[in-house]
């Protein structure tokens, strides 16, 4: 134990014992409840049917490994094609909300014209609208511009949500940044346009990722509105596709629908730790002189 | 450079007036300060000669051309913020040559101008470091070396040693004059520490709640102040003010601050018995001569000089001495102001009499 007077503050935390309570066990508790899905995901992939079905097996554990789901996935359904189509809208949707929501964060929070809060808050509430009640006049609208069933559908209703979502986040993010740097580039002679590219945009990267992160992460798990407006299989994005294909009727094909789930979360995953830095950075909304 | 004119130059925020009719002039190549407590306007006042803020009424020259409707980047200006406002993401030298690409210079004259501005600041070592990787003093060089390259008609800058620690301050304080003589261009200073207004200025402009109360030279503000405000102001201790009625005594004129109690008053012709606030400056006391009792209170030498605290029948007075003296609070003391250099104020508009 410490002496009396070092037991002020974190010094607390400097014994082996006590670190062990106070740190490291409510943080393995956290990490298995967070993580077991994920390991439940995994092993169910990789067994056979046999083994997933019978009492007597492990349930924890696989003894005979197999790859047979993950054939059946990619040779016995359209997944190939699932995964490509939610790539594209994915990617797409992204883009095109971060563009908008560049332009519409930087004039509200800096261009200062009349009515700029208004418009913030409007944009704000219309994020409040559920997508489950919004999916029935977007459902209408799609199928009148004739770009019902196709990739368009997804591409162009995402931004709905998406960018009212990375507009807030931006415009935390420009508050930020300290207005002597553009006044200072009014005075170096750069235009409001210069000044967005060559000040404002270097400055909000991190910004700029982790709201391109969520936009990204929202769009790959989008289920409602990818349900509605896609029918055909080739044109269904991964959580639609590996619901409504690999449930037939009261069969759950299980380790079919693990390994899609797991296929599925991996380009997340990857994306993730590769930002993480600029997401946290993202976040916390720091711009460093 | 240029000569820079404010003519009746007002600002309202909403229907708040900030600055009311302000007239200034600024001669080619002099070196302004802008001076007063937060929130007199001086800072408003800059970012209206910039072009940062808009001018409500009124009409600012630069050289022969009014700006009022110029752009920033028209006027020809180069500003230093206080928090600096250097890039964060581009390197030093890419801070000072943004303004010439963004006009298209070519690279050559680019290199020749950061190169130039880097060795009159010492910044030679430390072009390819982002800020961050810089200290306080030296960011605020390349602010001002970010102003330098560009060669323009008026320097402004905006409080530009209030984020420093006092010792590189005043070693800062120094280099801006320094600059200031070698390249002659006109600037115009806010600050709203008066030691820095008198140490840089060739001319102040005091400044109070939007209104300029005076203009001069440093030594000007300080000898003849015109008003309370001024007089109270410049000068650090500040001048020492005792409210009290005209008499005549001794042959001359006199100001009695209580029954038993008057202080020798500088000539005047106002009649006896009118009410006025009489200055003295701390370094103006003469101490130990006859003069008027003071009880000590607080002494605090600092080497130099001795800073005394005393009463005078109820009024805080603070003495400045360059003299060693063995007196202890509670003592009572002399203190006569020196010949001459005392001062009349009307204490209801502030207006000095003499």
């Amino acid at each position: 134990m410490a002496p009396a007077e070092r037991r002020e503050g974190m010094h607390y935390l400097e014994s082996l014992p006590r670190r062990w309570v106070t740190v490291y066990i409510p943080l393995l508790v956290f990490l298995f409840v967070l993580l077991f899905p994920f390991y439940w995901m995994v092993i169910t992939s990789f067994k056979s049917n046999a083994e997933l079905l019978s009492n007597g097996s492990n349930p924890f554990w696989v003894i005979e490994p197999t790859l047979d789901h993950f054939r059946k996935l990619f040779y016995g359904t359209s997944y190939p094609k699932w995964m490509w189509n939610t790539i594209i809208v994915s990617v797409t949707a992204t883009f095109v909300s971060l563009a908008a929501s560049v332009f519409a964060a930087y004039a509200i929070e800096r261009l200062r014209f009349k009515g700029s809060r208004q418009v913030g808050l409007a944009i704000f509430l219309a994020y409040l609208v559920p997508p489950s009640i919004l999916f029935i006049p977007l459902a209408m609208m799609v199928f009148q511009i004739g770009i019902f069933d196709t990739r368009w559908a997804l591409i162009l209703t995402y931004p709905t949500f998406l960018i009212p979502f990375c507009t807030w986040l931006l415009m935390g993010y420009f508050r930020s940044i300290p207005f002597e740097l553009e006044e200072c580039a009014l005075i170096d002679g750069a235009t409001r346009w210069q000044i967005l590219i060559k000040i404002i945009l270097p400055l909000a990267v991190p910004g700029l990722i982790s709201a391109g992160i969520f936009a990204f992460t929202l769009s790959w798990n989008e289920f409602l509105y990818a349900l509605t407006f896609i029918s055909a299989s080739e044109n269904k994005t991964v959580p639609v596709g590996v619901i409504t294909e690999l449930v037939e009727g009261d069969v759950y094909h299980w380790g079919a629908l693990m390994a899609g789930a797991l296929v599925g979360s991996l380009p997340v995953a990857v994306m993730y730790s590769f930002f993480v830095e600029y997401y946290v950075a993202g976040m916390t909304g720091a711009v460093k002189e | 450079m240029a000569s820079v004119e404010l003519r009746q130059v007002r600002k309202s925020f909403g229907s708040t007036p900030v600055v009311h009719g302000v007239d200034v002039s600024i001669a080619d190549g002099e070196f302004v300060v802008l001076v007063g407590p937060s929130g007199c306007g001086k800072s408003t006042l800059l970012r209206m000669i910039a072009g940062l803020e808009e001018i409500t009424s009124g009409e600012i020259r630069i050289g022969d051309r009014v700006v009022n409707d110029v752009a920033p980047k028209q006027r020809d200006i180069a500003m230093v913020f206080q928090n600096y406002a250097l890039y964060p993401h581009m390197k030093v030298i890419d801070n000072m040559a943004f303004s010439m690409k963004l006009a298209g210079r070519s690279q050559e004259e680019i290199h020749a101008r950061v190169d130039k501005a880097a060795k009159i600041l010492g910044l030679t070592d430390y072009l390819d470091r982002y800020p961050r990787q810089l200290s306080g003093g030296q960011r605020q060089r390349v602010a001002m070396g970010r102003a330098i390259v560009r060669d323009p008609q008026v320097f402004l800058f905006d409080e530009p040693l209030s984020n420093l620690d006092a010792k590189l301050r005043v070693q800062m304080r120094t280099e801006i004059k320094e600059l200031h003589q070698r390249l002659k261009t006109t600037s115009v200073y806010v600050t709203h520490d008066q030691i820095e207004a008198m140490t840089m200025a060739d001319k102040i402009v005091v400044m109070n709640s939007g209104r300029v109360e005076q203009i001069g030279s440093p030594l000007d503000l300080y000898d003849q102040p015109a008003n309370l405000f001024v007089a109270g102001f410049i000068g650090s201790p500040a001048m020492n003010f005792l409210p009290g009625k005209l008499v005549t005594k001794w042959g001359g004129r006199g100001v009695q601050i209580a029954p038993d109690c008057v202080l020798p008053a500088p000539a005047n012709s106002e009649s006896d018995g009118s009410d006025v606030v009489i200055g003295v400056r701390p370094e103006h006391f003469d101490i130990g001569a006859s003069g008027v009792k003071a009880q000590v209170i607080v002494v605090e030498p600092t080497g130099a000089d001795t800073q005394v605290y005393c009463r005078i029948a109820g009024h805080s007075v603070t003495a400045v001495s360059r003299e060693r003296h063995t007196f202890r609070p509670g003592d009572t003391i002399d203190l006569n102001p020196a010949e001459g250099k005392s001062y009349l104020f009307n204490p209801a508009s502030g207006a000095r009499i003499a």
